[in-house]
């Protein structure tokens, strides 16, 4: 039978939305778009409609479409954040300093709790599918170590390490084909939050603009990449 | 107009099932004629100009908008109810295969998320056999679908270049709209592929690069025919030209791409011809006892009920599998073994396209300064196959040709970004993390064969006689076998990947795999599904004629990816579409002269 999920579920969100920056790109968009876009004709834009007078329940809707807002036909305009959070308060405290030691702030951006990036691995691994769950176990548990490993060498939990103090932690699970034996299992959930504090952290504003990604926005024309860029790439 | 059922006072003289390419086209072009039409379409119905969330950013979605069992291409993928999984519609494989089935239950069915690749298949491709001996030769050449090509294209919107190449036909002049500039990525992999003898031209897909001339076009499309130009010159002017951002896949909210939804169902309800029954799914055609078809049963999904409605013509086009499903579906006495399967071979002959593909490293792309790379999401060069002197000297191994989709770089950050930044780092954190991010970013670039598959007798789908769907319908199970062709052809394709990527002195992700069927891509998974009712010249060895008429039941005809005799590697949703049209043109002639109906 195929009717059993089969794709490895990916990635998570966050909530922390940067409401100003969105507002003014969309402002933007809105501005670029009416300037390329000629007026709309009226002729033949309105399809006409059925009469719905004596329809039987949801028929209605066969005719008025749009999304039933079910988990495979979601509203796209409007989407809904569906699942609980299950990570507590304070595994949430040690999580942040651990995204912290991976995106620290520095002098192009903040750092990645500033951003919202805990929250958004708190709504990953919360999520309801199978490749999600599997990773609440695995944070769940690499956050636990965190706490016991620091707790061992320096007598108190990794979020009250100082920097030094987490960074010989985090130097001994950095990089899995490097570690050693009594640490892999840390270096794979290492490995993972690193992928999923990057994730969170390069789609907000403040990532994307570390990064110099411009774009998503409506153009008059594609003009190609810029005599700098051909320059760099030897093509000039 | 949008109905919860048929009309009851109106006779139809066409039913259509399913509102695709295939569906969509039939829908209009038959309504342009002057014809009744009822289309039945088996999701809900969906529009992209109101439903489409053009700009917004994978932040503002759950999870990142990253694919899930629910929205397996993300949240913002243009598919409703489906993916490789529809809810309370499953199928089933045989023991020993694998195949993956992506459907779509919404008005417009997959052309609402698909590449926009739109290749002409050439001369070659409609005779196989008579070249190399393998597979089955179509009925038709490509002269004949020529026409119906160039006035697709005109009709959709299709740009690209003027490239001649062997089996690689041009447009005739006039027909294309400018392919948009080269990204670097693209002229990077270019200049590399050049002392390599592999071409890299412009790619065509079905985006509108400018607006679509209104005043000239409907009159070029279709001669003679007053209300075809009038809706269509109406249709044209509501389609923006592309605006160069946000991904194609997700639908377009200003029409600029091709959509059943935005360029072929709005001009055909706009004469007035043409119903559209959603949440319809079509169980059966029904048959008199003449052995000509009256109609189609179907479920009403939203009231669970039964009905039947009928007509002169019933058009199948409900992709390839579920037309195929459909007419097994279809017994009786008369068709024990279903509707138009007196050839036994209604289901047989499936193919899909073979896909194997490289993720590299770029070195040169590294630090490279911050520009906007978006354009049209899709690709705007591509390699076509190349080697086809070497293919028929029986010098590779393999007997089909394939072509590259190839991209990369400074995309959006989306879910993903990063994954395996570790191998390139060793590990790196903290500070040195933002700034190994900040180099490597956009010098990643991936490489994906799409290559022609050739028939064969392992692969097909027949009814599970155990299963059937949450509508009491039966469902297909899959039967899947690659053949050493398609295997060494995904070998080929990777081994020319890695050295693409060592001549632009970049480094592969991961290892070079040599062994094709380790690399290749799972039967269905490139959403290629064509056969199931192959054409033909003998009743005895296809399902339909070269006008896509069933031999055994004369006012049937298909117009979906299920006629296809090869399926080329050129995506095959241009050539559903002309080849579609073909068909109507036939439909309305026969029913002119009285012949069926």
């Amino acid at each position: 039978m195929s009717d059993e999920p089969r794709t490895a579920d990916a990635t998570g969100s966050d909530d922390s939305l940067d409401a100003k920056g969105r507002s003014r790109r969309r402002a933007l968009q809105v501005l670029a778009v009416a300037a390329v876009a000629p007026a709309l004709p009226s002729a033949g834009a309105a399809e006409p409609s059925a009469p719905t007078a004596g329809l039987e329940p949801g028929e209605e809707q066969a005719i008025a479409g749009g999304p039933r807002g079910t988990a495979t036909d979601p509203d796209l305009l409007r989407p809904k954040f569906t699942w609980t959070n299950r990570l507590s308060a304070a595994e949430l405290v040690t999580l942040a300093a651990l995204c912290d030691m991976i995106i620290p702030a520095d002098g192009k951006s903040p750092s990645a709790s500033a951003v919202g990036v805990p929250a958004y691995i708190n709504h990953w691994v919360s999520a309801p599918y199978d490749g999600n769950q599997r990773e609440l176990i695995r944070v769940r548990g690499g956050l636990a170590w965190l706490n016991t490993e620091s707790r061992k060498r320096f007598g108190k939990t990794f979020a009250r390490a100082t920097t030094g103090e987490r960074t010989q932690v985090c130097d001994d699970i950095c990089f899995l084909p490097r570690a050693k034996e009594e640490h892999k299992a840390a270096a794979r959930f290492f490995d993972r939050v690193r992928d999923l504090t990057a994730e969170g952290f390069y789609t907000t504003d403040a990532g994307m603009k570390d990064l110099g990604y411009i774009g998503n926005m409506a153009l008059p024309k594609f003009d190609g990449p810029p005599p700098a860029v051909l320059k760099h790439l030897g093509l000039a | 107009m949008y109905l919860s059922s048929p009309k009851s006072q109106t006779q139809y003289d066409v039913i259509v099932v399913g509102s695709g390419a295939g569906g969509g086209m039939a829908a209009y072009q038959l309504a342009v004629a002057g014809l009744k039409v009822l289309v039945l379409e088996a999701g809900r119905r969906y529009d992209p100009v109101t439903e489409t969330p053009m700009f917004n950013l994978p932040r503002q979605a759950p999870l990142r908008g990253a694919g899930t069992r629910d929205k397996p291409f993300g949240f913002y993928d243009a598919t409703v109810d489906g993916g490789w999984n529809v809810p309370g519609e499953p199928y089933t494989t045989a023991p020993g295969s694998e195949f993956m089935w992506w459907r779509s239950r919404m008005t417009g069915g997959r052309t609402n998320h698909w590449g926009r690749i739109s290749l002409r298949m050439g001369p070659y491709d409609f005779k196989p056999k008579t070249r190399d001996g393998l597979g089955a030769d179509w009925p038709l050449t490509y002269d004949d679908l020529a026409p119906y090509y160039d006035r697709t294209e005109m009709l959709i919107g299709v740009y690209g270049g003027d490239d001649d190449l062997e089996n690689t036909p041009r447009s005739s002049p006039g027909v294309l709209m400018p392919a948009p500039a080269a990204r670097a990525t693209e002229l990077l992999t270019k200049k590399a592929c050049d002392p390599l003898g592999i071409p890299v031209i412009p790619a065509h897909l079905a985006i509108m690069s400018k607006r679509q001339d209104h005043l000239t076009l409907p009159k070029k499309i279709h001669p003679d025919n007053r209300l075809a130009q009038r809706v269509l010159a109406q249709s044209m002017l509501q389609r923006q030209a592309c605006f160069w951002a946000t991904p194609c896949g997700n639908g377009c909210s200003i029409r600029a791409n091709f959509q059943s939804t935005t360029v072929l169902l709005p001009p055909a309800l706009a004469t007035g011809n043409c119903d559209i029954v959603s949440d319809a799914m079509v169980r059966e055609v029904m048959v008199d006892a003449a052995g000509r078809a009256t109609g189609v049963r179907y479920i009403n999904k939203l009231t669970r009920t039964d009905h039947e409605v009928r007509a002169r013509v019933v058009v199948l086009a409900a992709s390839a599998c579920e037309t195929a499903r459909i007419l097994l579906n279809s017994k009786s006495t008369s068709f024990p073994n279903g509707v138009s399967n007196s050839s036994g071979l209604v289901g047989k002959y499936l193919m899909d396209t073979v896909g194997a593909g490289l993720g590299a490293q770029i070195p040169a792309l590294e630090n490279c300064p911050p520009h906007n790379q978006d354009g049209a999401s899709g690709m705007h060069m591509y390699m076509p196959w190349w080697l086809y002197k070497e293919q028929i000297g029986g010098q590779l191994g393999f007997a089909r040709g394939y072509h590259v989709e190839f991209g990369g770089g400074r995309g959006m950050p989306g879910p993903g970004i990063f994954g395996g930044l570790e191998n390139y780092t060793n590990g790196a954190y903290g500070r040195r993390f933002k700034e190994e991010a900040r180099r490597y970013y956009g010098s990643f670039m991936y490489f994906d064969g799409r290559g022609e598959m050739i028939p064969n007798e392992d692969c097909y789908c027949e009814l599970d006689p155990d299963v059937t769907d949450q509508w009491g319908i039966p469902v297909l199970r899959f039967h899947w076998k690659w053949s050493d062709h398609e295997t060494r052809q995904a070998a080929h394709m990777v081994k020319t990947f890695a050295q693409v990527v060592d001549a632009m002195g970049g480094k592969v992700n991961g290892e070079v795999q040599t062994d094709g069927s380790k690399v290749i891509a799972r039967g269905g998974q490139i959403i290629h599904e064509v056969g199931t009712c192959r054409m033909g010249t003998e009743a005895s060895k296809s399902v339909l004629n070269e006008y896509c008429q069933s031999w055994d039941v004369k006012n049937l005809f298909v117009t979906d990816g299920a006629p296809f005799v090869s399926n080329a590697d050129k995506n095959p949703t241009l050539s559903i579409l002309a080849l579609a049209w073909r068909t109507c043109d036939h439909i309305i002639d026969q029913l002119g002269k009285r012949s069926i109906g």
